[in-house]
């Protein structure tokens, strides 16, 4: 039993080295090379500034802008760091509310938020995902029936047609890869940069 | 439930079905210490770390110098991983400053990583640093992947040796699995990854300015070279809080897809080399057809209940399932399936919250788990684990008939039970004795983030995951107390050590035993019957080991949920 020490030690460092540094340090700099942008995190840049990354979304409030899920991301507290508050799309702390299907908070905010929505918008159905907070709290993706849904909101205080928004809209959806895997999504942050551009034109 | 759902699960079926054969053909090579295609540029490497190591590769082991072998390998991982994460403030690779871990969340973070749990108490992309995650995290997802398919190599060789004393070398299966199977599918899957979007990158996280002039802070990281290794180990543990449901983790559909088939694949392939070893594929596709059954089954029943979503939703008239903690890009069916997979597995990966599940929806999970994940299983952890379930099923089989059970030439005989026994009773000793502790311990009730049977199920889904080494979460609860920290490093320690030693045990009695040609008498093991048999012989131990927990938890919960309470 005493000669298995010895692998025991010197095995362990050797396969620790190779998968553990060499492995991971060689496919960063292969990756770096071969997909530079994507290994950097997708950033979008907007006059020499990064306005963040095409893969992870970010809070909208505004009118002119469409808006992504509610985002149950959270912080340190800046006034108790042993707590935490609410966040939304914090990319350094991502995750979800974890609130179950019986959880009275989870029934309160979907009703309050689903009244918010039919006022705003009375004529269509609320879109499921709309009102649900993802899994990451980062989801940079909604339905087209989202986007579609929001599309009056956004035409009216921007003074464009709604046939033009609802254009951006299907410009920006995206399929099932093949027709087949996943859903059909659109990508809150393109097609907002999309409507910017349309908009100074 | 829609067709393309129901088409996307069946590809996923089909393209796993159709890597069994290959790649079980190639592994066999592999274990069998023959020339493979890689072998011009692996090999020297191989031959080197025998070198540095003293390892003298025709030399086997007795299986009880395999299992010390083996638990010495984790003796030093343990002070690897304990020792960077109390330590990372000091080493390099730190761009976003993190400080030291605290020693409990260190010591649960060993444990947790040795065992393939990749339980987290922690978030991160806000507690460890990139040499952590690389060196400490990144190394042992390879590590504890190729000590757990080793130990099912020594399993399989103890069904087919006869007369003999040893049942492999550890060293050279780790480094053999290590170097040409792991590494090479995490190259290539590497560069896939990033090419879909996945960062890989030294770099610090990045300051932007949002659209409406926010300040959004977004950490990147080494994350593709985890993200492959994660999934193809069955490890799990994610590179940030939110694991695969994270953009940065899994960015599209297609990478989802991956992460799937990864999770799956080598587990698959396994029971083909099982057919191989003993001279028979077809007792291999057996198993296979057992673990197809129950994942079929598992995958319909959580499909249908996120689909059908919940009371709350559908009376504020939504519909489209229940989307809260997935994300869009996967959908319903898509989380469904990766919850799935990800706990008939021991992966514990999740692209979707499982605490935000509907009751059934996330019972199937915890059930996968409870049975012992061998359903396809972590790599060569659920073949252990199955060949446990078939020694009971061949022994039940015999009593029936009043014969010595045998299987695949061996005779199995009380040893071999009492073994499998102590195996199958010890996890939910685990699982069931801690909630039972946590449930009336005040600190440790004041950890569950949901009220009611939910509150109860978190308990019981944290010490299941736990002990099966499985490391996906009900992730509601507070994990990182002095309580949880401690008792679920126990139950991963118990759930993976005394699973380990038992299958070792038995491996070293079967290789001593003769092998006994078939004859009119035996019991065919490759057929329906044969499958029937098991499948049933699982369901009812493990129905009646967990059913009245399940009872206080989700069961009680779907009833309360049709009743529109809340809690």
């Amino acid at each position: 039993m005493l000669r298995e020490i010895r692998p025991a030690i010197l095995v362990l460092l050797v396969l620790t080295l190779i998968t553990g540094l060499a492995y991971p340090l060689a496919m960063t700099g292969i990756a770096g090379v071969l997909f530079p942008g994507q290994a950097q995190g997708s950033l979008i840049e907007k006059d020499g500034k990064v306005i963040g990354s095409a893969l992870i979304g970010q809070e909208f409030k505004e009118d002119k802008y469409f808006h992504g899920r509610p985002s149950a991301t959270l912080a340190p507290d800046p006034a108790n760091s042993s707590k935490t508050v609410s966040a939304p799309y914090n990319a350094a702390n991502s995750g979800g509310s974890n609130l179950g299907p019986t959880s009275k908070a989870l029934a309160d905010r979907l009703k309050e938020d689903v009244e918010k929505l039919k006022a705003e918008n009375p004529n269509a159905p609320v879109p499921v995902d709309l009102v649900t907070t993802s899994g990451s709290g980062l989801d940079p993706d909604i339905s087209p029936e989202a986007a579609l849904f929001q599309v009056p909101r956004v035409a009216k205080a921007r003074n464009l047609p709604e046939d033009r928004v609802r254009q951006l809209v299907t410009d920006n959806t995206k399929g099932r890869l093949g027709g087949l895997l996943g859903e059909p999504r659109v990508n809150v942050l393109a097609l907002n940069l999309a409507l910017d551009t349309a908009t100074a034109r | 439930m829609t067709a393309i759902g129901w088409i996307q699960i069946i590809l996923f079926c089909a393209i796993i079905t159709a890597l069994v054969k290959p790649l079980g053909w190639y592994m066999t090579k592999v274990f069998n210490g023959e020339r493979t295609f890689l072998s011009p540029v692996l090999r020297p490497v191989e031959g080197a770390i025998y070198w540095i190591g003293g390892v003298d590769e025709k030399r086997e082991q007795h299986w009880l110098t395999y299992a010390v072998a083996m638990l010495l390998f984790h003796v030093g991982a343990f002070l690897i991983i304990y020792g960077l994460m109390r330590l990372q403030a000091f080493l390099p690779f730190n761009p976003a400053e993190q400080s030291a871990v605290a020693p409990d969340l260190s010591f649960n973070t060993a444990i947790s990583f040795l065992t393939n749990t990749n339980w987290q108490n922690y978030g991160g992309e806000s507690t460890v640093s990139y040499l952590v995650q690389m060196l400490g995290l990144t190394h042992q997802n390879f590590l504890s992947a190729a000590t757990g398919i080793a130990l099912a190599v020594a399993l399989i060789r103890g069904f087919s040796r006869a007369s003999m004393r040893t049942i492999g070398n550890f060293w050279v299966d780790v480094t053999r699995v290590t170097l040409y199977v792991l590494l090479p599918i995490c190259v290539i899957g590497t560069l896939v990854l990033v090419w879909q979007g996945v960062p890989q990158t030294l770099g610090p996280y990045v300051e932007a300015t949002t659209l409406e002039g926010a300040k959004q802070t977004i950490a990147v990281g080494p994350v593709a070279s985890q993200m492959m290794i994660k999934h193809l180990g069955t490890n799990g543990g994610g590179f940030f809080n939110a694991n695969a449901a994270h953009p940065f983790e899994s960015p599209t559909a297609l990478t989802n897809y991956i992460h799937m088939l990864c999770i799956f694949m080598l587990g698959a392939a396994l029971t083909n080399v099982f057919g191989r070893m003993v001279g028979n594929q077809r007792q291999g596709w057996a198993i296979f057809a057992v673990m197809g059954v129950l994942f079929i089954a598992g995958v319909a029943v959580t499909y249908w209940a996120e689909a059908h979503g919940t009371s709350t939703l559908s009376s504020l008239g939504l519909t489209g399932g229940n989307m809260e903690g997935k994300e869009v890009r996967f959908g319903i069916v898509a989380s469904s399936l990766f919850a799935v997979i990800t706990t008939a597995a021991s992966c514990g990966a999740v692209n979707a919250m499982h605490d935000s599940f509907t009751a059934l929806g996330g019972m199937i999970p915890l059930i996968n788990m409870q049975l012992g994940e061998i359903i396809v299983g972590g790599v060569g952890a659920g073949l252990y684990g199955m060949l446990l379930f078939v020694i009971l099923a061949i022994f039940v089989a015999g009593l029936m008939v009043g014969r010595t059970p045998e299987y695949v030439g061996k005779k199995i005989e009380a040893r071999e039970v009492k073994m499998a026994m102590l195996a199958i009773l010890v996890l939910p000793l685990m699982y069931l004795g801690w909630t039972a502790v946590a449930v009336v311990f005040p600190p440790a009730v004041a950890s569950m983030a949901n009220a009611g049977p939910h509150g109860f199920t978190e308990v019981l889904y944290a010490f299941t995951s736990a002990t099966a080494n499985n490391g996906s979460a009900f992730a509601g609860l507070t994990g990182n107390t002095f309580f949880y920290n401690l008792t679920l490093a126990v139950s991963m320690f118990v759930g993976r050590f005394f699973m380990i030693v038992p299958a070792m045990a038995i491996a070293g009695s079967l290789a001593a035993k003769k092998s006994i040609p078939a004859s009119v008498g035996t019991f065919p093991t490759t057929g329906g019957l044969f499958v029937g048999l098991v499948v049933g012989v699982i369901l009812i131990i493990g129905g009646l080991t967990f059913f009245p927990a399940l009872a206080l938890g989700p069961i009680v919960e779907h009833l309360a949920m049709n009743a529109n309470t809340v809690f």
